[in-house]
């Protein structure tokens, strides 16, 4: 018999069993696998799919926001379409990590009311899922960069990956307190497609910072996403200078929303398999 | 000297039943919420309590077991077996006490957990055994022995919503087959699949046995506990009644069974009708083989009905189906008239010699064929001794084999 011993009662402290979590790791990557797998099932194009989404929605947003409703980049310079394109590069990958997460529970209800592992697997790999398909749309920002010829300054690339992981930040927090009101009440299957379809227009998606006038603004960059897409949009397109004390106000709105989220997600854990 | 596998503490589990909310399920939705909060702020404050009741699913469970054993859990339902498992499983919390395990715990409460219609029987394979707690690692060295002892290796490739029900389930155990835990929780996923595969599993689970391994097995079907464990735990209620010898503890149980009360109809009353009683011709309900077996149903109808059938289906008590019988199957005089507004009794009168000497019950119900059931009854429990009149009794000791005893003449001559 191995020297291991499980001792299970009541539990009360909120600590995350960093230990437990390292020795269920192949887990996230397996429900991250299955999700992907299941996902192109019976498709035609399959992952296709990931590059067409964005590159048609960058297309209608270009024809009907900038054509027809005249918004502009504010820069002769960067066409509408990549001035959208890097902002739905960034909101696609936070609203689908938001969705995928916050339901990641309920869609995974037969596993959780019968197999015991760390709940915090199924919101967080969900978010692992839509790095995935940012990285295909990745793939079409950079043909793009390259059909436009644009080229990313130095600090772009450097704040490239940190702008991920904020995303993944912003997204998570929200994502793991919905994921667990979601087991006790599902309202929030209901009203999240409206919070995500709200989030685009209070995100600069399609329009840009410098539409709202300045002294508003720090209320956009209480949205994590503005203080994201605001400086690749910067960085990457050389549009505007970046504000840094608004954007860390973004980096501490996502790291505030991300402790409440985990908090909420640890205190409501032990009860999930009775309610869900 | 060696600690037991198995070591449970004064281990409670409390729910919570709401009684405002009939919510199914347990799922509320948020108006529920704000509407309580609108009627009873202060409820909400101090957390709700005021229209909850408490429910002990488990009450101070103490529980040793030692390293080797094959346990059974073996209780009716809503014993809390279920909950037990779930909390050994730590799928939930308890609300009191601790439990200690020592060893690698492998625990099956289904077949095919996590299994995705969509994926293939390998894609499946390696999803369920990860989640079931085995290393990317552990999974490719068994892989072969998995496909080998499911019998689909031809159909691998194949999303499993195609397999047919029986592939399904032997896909699924042949994961759960090969896990090697040390302590392992089964809940009774042997019930599936066709004879011959539920022999090959049990016979792996007597193999996990035999090797040493600590066992704890749920099940409601006697003769399975009665091969496969060595031990006995009798749950009631949410607390362990009686643990010992196998043989000791099932006729206990039999016989616990046999002596709660009668139980009249658990369902709401229904507009058209309801069971008032079902009993039967005997003080202990324990008839000997030789004797009738009468039953009475008294139910009251409040609308003018026809077509209405009567029935009795009777079981053994682990819930194997055996036999039904109804008011029909003679005449169908009372199917076809009238049955006014009014009390009825209907008595039937099962022959001598129809049910071996085990322990069985009847569910009686009311019902309008492609309707639903108009009222049913609960479980009632009734035992058949053993007695002379059948003459098998007096020369083989013991419970008869099967079900069914009907009084069959033989004749026999000598040919050479």
């Amino acid at each position: 018999m191995s020297d291991v011993v499980t001792v299970i009662k009541p539990k009360k402290h909120l600590a995350i069993d960093w230990k437990e979590l390292k020795a269920f790791r192949e887990l996230f990557f397996y429900f991250a696998w299955r999700d992907v797998k299941v996902r192109y099932k019976q498709t035609a194009i399959g992952a296709s799919w990931a590059i067409f989404q964005p590159f048609i929605t960058m297309i209608v947003f270009t024809l009907f926001f900038n054509r027809v409703a005249g918004i502009e980049t504010g820069s002769a310079a960067v066409p509408y379409a990549i001035f959208s394109f890097i902002g739905l590069l960034f909101w696609n990958y936070f609203s689908n990590a938001l969705n995928r997460s916050a339901n990641s529970l309920v869609d995974n209800q037969s596993v959780v009311t019968k197999v015991y592992f760390p709940r915090l697997i199924p919101p967080v790999s969900s978010t692992i899922v839509s790095l995935i398909d940012f990285c295909f749309a990745l793939l079409v920002y950079i043909g793009l960069m390259i059909y436009f010829q644009i080229v990313p300054t130095p600090l772009g690339l450097l704040l490239f990956l940190p702008a991920v992981a904020l995303t993944f930040v912003a997204a998570t927090g929200p994502g793991l307190f919905l994921a667990a009101l979601n087991v006790k009440y599902r309202d929030v299957k209901q009203i999240l497609p409206f919070i995500i379809q709200t989030g685009l227009f209070l995100t600069p998606v399609i329009y840009p910072v410098a539409a709202v006038p300045s002294q508003y603004q720090w209320i956009l960059y209480l949205n994590p996403m503005t203080g994201v897409i605001n400086a690749m949009r910067s960085s990457m397109l050389g549009l505007g200078s970046i504000n840094w004390a608004l954007t860390a106000v973004s980096v501490v709105s996502a790291l505030v929303m991300f402790v409440l989220g985990l908090y909420y997600f640890k205190t409501k854990e032990r009860e999930f398999a009775d309610i869900i | 000297m060696s600690q037991p596998a198995i070591e449970v503490k004064n281990l409670s589990k409390v729910y919570n039943i709401n009684h405002e909310q009939k919510a199914a399920a347990g799922t509320h939705t948020l108006r529920d919420t704000l509407l309580n909060a609108v009627k009873k702020p202060l409820s909400v404050v101090i957390g709700g309590k005021l229209d909850q009741e408490k429910f002990w699913a488990l009450k101070d469970i103490n529980l040793e077991v030692n390293k080797g054993d094959v346990i059974g859990l073996i209780g009716r339902n809503g014993s809390g077996k279920s909950t037990l498992l779930k909390v050994l499983s730590r799928i939930v919390d308890p609300t009191e006490g601790e439990v200690f395990m020592r060893g690698k715990v492998a625990s099956l409460l289904e077949v095919g957990t996590g299994f995705h219609p969509e994926l293939t029987g390998r894609e499946n394979i390696f999803f369920n055994g990860a989640i079931l707690g085995m290393s990317q690692r552990e999974i490719r060295a068994k892989f072969d022995e998995i496909v080998e002892f499911s019998e689909v290796e031809k159909f691998l490739d194949t999303p499993v919503k195609f397999y047919s029900s029986g592939m399904y389930v032997r896909l699924a155990f042949s994961v759960a087959a090969h896990l090697d835990p040390d302590i392992l929780i089964v809940d009774e996923v042997l019930a599936v699949g066709d004879a011959a595969f539920q022999k090959k599993c049990l016979g792996k689970i007597k193999d996990v046995a035999g090797s040493g391994r600590t066992v704890l097995f749920v099940s409601h079907n006697m003769s399975t506990v009665q091969s496969l464990c060595n031990k006995v735990a009798l749950l009631e209620k949410g607390v362990i009644k009686a643990i010992g010898e196998t043989g000791a503890v099932i006729d206990l149980y039999s016989s616990a069974v046999v002596a709660s009360g009668p139980i009249i109809s658990k369902n709401d009353p229904s507009r058209i009708g309801k069971i008032l009683s079902l009993g039967i011709n005997s003080e202990n309900k324990r008839n000997g083989m030789s004797e009738d077996l009468q039953f009475e149903l008294t139910y009251q109808i409040n609308e003018e009905i026809t077509n209405a059938i009567i029935t009795c289906d009777f079981y053994s008590v682990d819930g194997v189906p055996i036999m039904a019988t109804t008011d029909v199957d003679s005449s169908l005089r009372d199917y076809h008239g009238t049955r006014k507004p009014g009390i009825y009794l209907s008595t039937v009168k099962i022959p001598p010699h129809t049910f071996t000497d085990k322990t069985f019950y009847v569910v009686g119900t009311i019902q309008v064929p492609g309707r639903d059931a108009i009222d049913s009854t609960g479980e009632f429990y009734f035992e058949v001794a053993p007695d002379n009149g059948f003459k098998r009794s007096e020369v083989v000791p013991g419970s008869h084999f099967g079900y069914m005893a009907a009084l069959i003449p033989w004749e026999t001559e000598k040919l050479k």
